[in-house]
């Protein structure tokens, strides 16, 4: 029950924090409103139960991530944007409304489809996101994508110093 | 072992009380250690050896004026401090001080810990950009360029322990250390490269000297709280010591066989009646505090007997050495951990 | 268990409210006469010249991307870190070994090229 009323207190934080991303003029209290969202992105892995993939939600995207992006919001000097235009509160109150129609109604489609996928119980949910079933699929299943993934992060690493270099090559 | 959440709000507000106390007789600590460095007495005149003297400290930083400089940013500018302080805190609540005796144990304990680590980047970068100063900005891309630089070996350091103890969770990594023969289970015996890879990673995590190039007085003034005044400056300068005290607490939790008394087995075995009994509990926490309280002094013996470091052997020694010595060490303790079990 | 974290969630309740009753007793008790000299940033004395917000070098950028790289791989390796004993058990030791060792020296080769070509030369 307590995780129930958690989640909806944190998707409803987690969508104020994306609409305040994109809403705030000043790209550092749009980096601040993102990590908002991002905490409550982990926060919904913890009431699936899934403990370890939630603390690397906050360990990768909130403390590696979005550090690189403040970063670059102070090198390069971004300054707050000037007020471009006026918000227009019947259009987002249009969109809104015509977007929670479309989501009702293509969920009414999938469900009468039968395409939707079976709800996992919270036990399952919670096997999968220990550390020790992750070990399991990633280094014995997943072997080739997993090296594929050290590879990306080498050319990652190579593009940065390719970047930042003085002179071109 | 389940408590109500009024006792558990209890216990929290108690660590957290007793962080706040012992924040400020370390900075009595290292006040006095470096006065007698330094072959002066101290501080002296506040109470009885001038034992007050950082509660007078605290009560004249509150009459302080807070100043809020020219286009700061007032909301970031006051959240960057406040973050520190709950940063710092927070931490405590993941640290075993007794068996059964930790406000917050999960499973992956050590990896919040990781994080609490990781986000405090973000106090010093937001305090750094949000003064809207040039020395306050510098000191704060340097010193979070520092921090995330000595994060990776750090994190890899905290790998080789998890490797050995096959656990997530800060409490079984204290009980994986009880085997051997008395002190022999320690992790700094099994693993003396990662114990002194996380302790020199561990000053350069807290800022202190010598990595304390963020607040090198003589280029940067003050680093990234070069505009903060009163209270504000005072939760910087909290934090630091609570950082320090609580990395202290981690280096003993995974090197130093936490809490547990020296030749713990050889004791419980000719004293059986001690096991599981209250007495056992108030030892091991007073054997935790003596043992990081020892840190917490290393940490002030190190600050005034090293020089800092230039940032250019800062950032060569965390990434030209550290890190790859942190890597081989790894496998070193991954190749031991296979050939011994 | 989610409900492991509550008790950490309480303890950073508590040290957020602590100091936030600390700033807002300071802001109350302590004097409040701004003025605009008092307000400027400080650089040793002068008026402040242009911009405090000027461009820095991209030597930090790279910094945080190849710190972002190596996050990464840490973080792929916790769930060895702590399996490795089962793995050992069950006999996958040597090829989750294999695995593994290929992974680092394949970064391994990232940070050696990042240091021959200076880009982590702060000078």
């Amino acid at each position: 029950m307590a995780a129930q009323i958690l989640f909806f207190v944190l998707a409803t934080v987690a969508i104020a924090g994306a609409l305040g991303m994109l809403v705030s003029r000043n790209p550092v209290n749009s980096a601040l409103w993102l990590i908002l969202n991002l905490f409550c992105v982990a926060g919904l892995y913890l009431t699936l139960n899934a403990t370890f993939i939630a603390v690397i939600q906050v360990l990768v995207y909130a403390g590696a991530i979005m550090v690189l992006f403040l970063f670059v919001i102070m090198l390069l000097n971004l300054a707050a944007l000037p007020d471009v235009r006026r918000f227009e509160w019947r259009k987002g109150v249009a969109y809104v409304l015509s977007m929670g129609l479309l989501s009702m109604l293509s969920f009414v489609v999938a469900s009468s489809l039968g395409v939707l996928p079976e709800p996992q119980s919270l036990q399952a949910a919670a096997d999968s996101g220990t550390a020790n079933t992750l070990a399991k699929s990633l280094f014995v299943e997943f072997a080739l994508p997993f090296e594929m993934i050290g590879i990306l992060l080498l050319a990652a690493t190579i593009g940065a110093v390719m970047l930042s270099k003085r002179k071109p090559v | 072992m389940e408590l109500a959440w009024y006792w558990t709000a209890l216990i929290a507000f108690v660590i957290v009380q007793f962080l706040l106390i012992s924040a400020s007789v370390l900075v009595y600590a290292e006040r006095k250690v470096s006065g007698y460095m330094q072959n002066r007495p101290g501080p002296n005149r506040v109470g009885p050896f001038g034992f007050l003297q950082p509660f007078a400290d605290v009560v004249k930083l509150v009459f302080k004026e807070n100043i809020v400089p020219v286009l700061a940013n007032p909301f970031v500018h006051s959240l960057a401090p406040m973050l520190m302080v709950v940063i710092a805190m927070g931490a405590g609540a993941l640290i075993p001080f007794a068996h059964n005796v930790v406000i917050a144990d999960m499973d992956v304990s050590v990896l919040v810990l990781l994080a609490l680590t990781s986000i405090s980047v973000y106090g010093v970068t937001l305090a750094g950009w949000s003064s809207n100063s040039k020395y306050s900005l510098l000191g704060g891309l340097r010193s979070s360029a520092q921090m995330i630089s000595y994060e990776l070996s750090m994190g890899l350091a905290v790998l080789s322990v998890v490797l050995i103890a096959g656990s997530l969770s800060l409490t079984e990594i204290v009980e994986d250390q009880a085997g051997g023969w008395g002190l022999l289970g320690w992790n700094i015996f099994r693993n003396p490269i990662g114990a002194i890879l996380f302790i020199v990673t561990a000053f350069a995590e807290t800022n202190r000297a010598p990595f304390d190039l963020p607040e090198a007085e003589q280029e940067l003034v003050g680093g990234y709280h070069t505009e903060y005044s009163g209270m504000k400056f005072g939760m910087f300068f909290l934090a630091e010591y609570v950082n320090f005290f609580i990395a202290s607490f981690v280096i003993v939790t995974l090197f130093f066989g936490g809490y547990m008394l020296p030749f713990e087995s050889v004791l419980l075995g000719a004293f059986p009646a001690l096991v599981d009994s209250l007495w056992l509990t108030v030892l091991q926490l007073g054997t935790i505090l003596v043992k990081a309280g020892f840190f917490a002094f290393v940490f002030i013996w190190v600050r005034w007997t090293l020089p800092r470091f230039k940032y250019t052997q800062l950032m060569t020694l965390g990434w030209k050495y550290l890190l790859p010595i942190a890597l081989a060490n790894m496998l070193l303790v991954a190749l031991g951990v296979a050939l011994l079990s | 268990m989610l409900s492991d974290f509550y008790p950490l969630f309480v303890q950073l309740a508590i040290a957020a409210g602590l100091s936030f009753t600390l700033l807002k007793a300071a802001a109350l008790i302590g004097p409040n006469r701004h003025n605009i000299v008092k307000r400027k940033a400080y650089e040793s004395g002068m008026d402040p010249i242009g911009s405090a917000h000027e461009r820095y070098s991209v030597k930090f950028y790279l910094v945080a991307m190849i710190f972002i790289v190596f996050d990464v791989e840490v973080v792929f390796l916790y769930p060895w870190a702590v399996s490795f004993k089962e793995f050992l058990e069950a006999g996958a030791g040597p090829g989750v070994m294999g695995v593994v060792m290929l992974f680092v020296i394949v970064l391994a080769i990232g940070l050696l090229y990042d240091i021959k070509k200076g880009g982590l030369e702060f000078d």
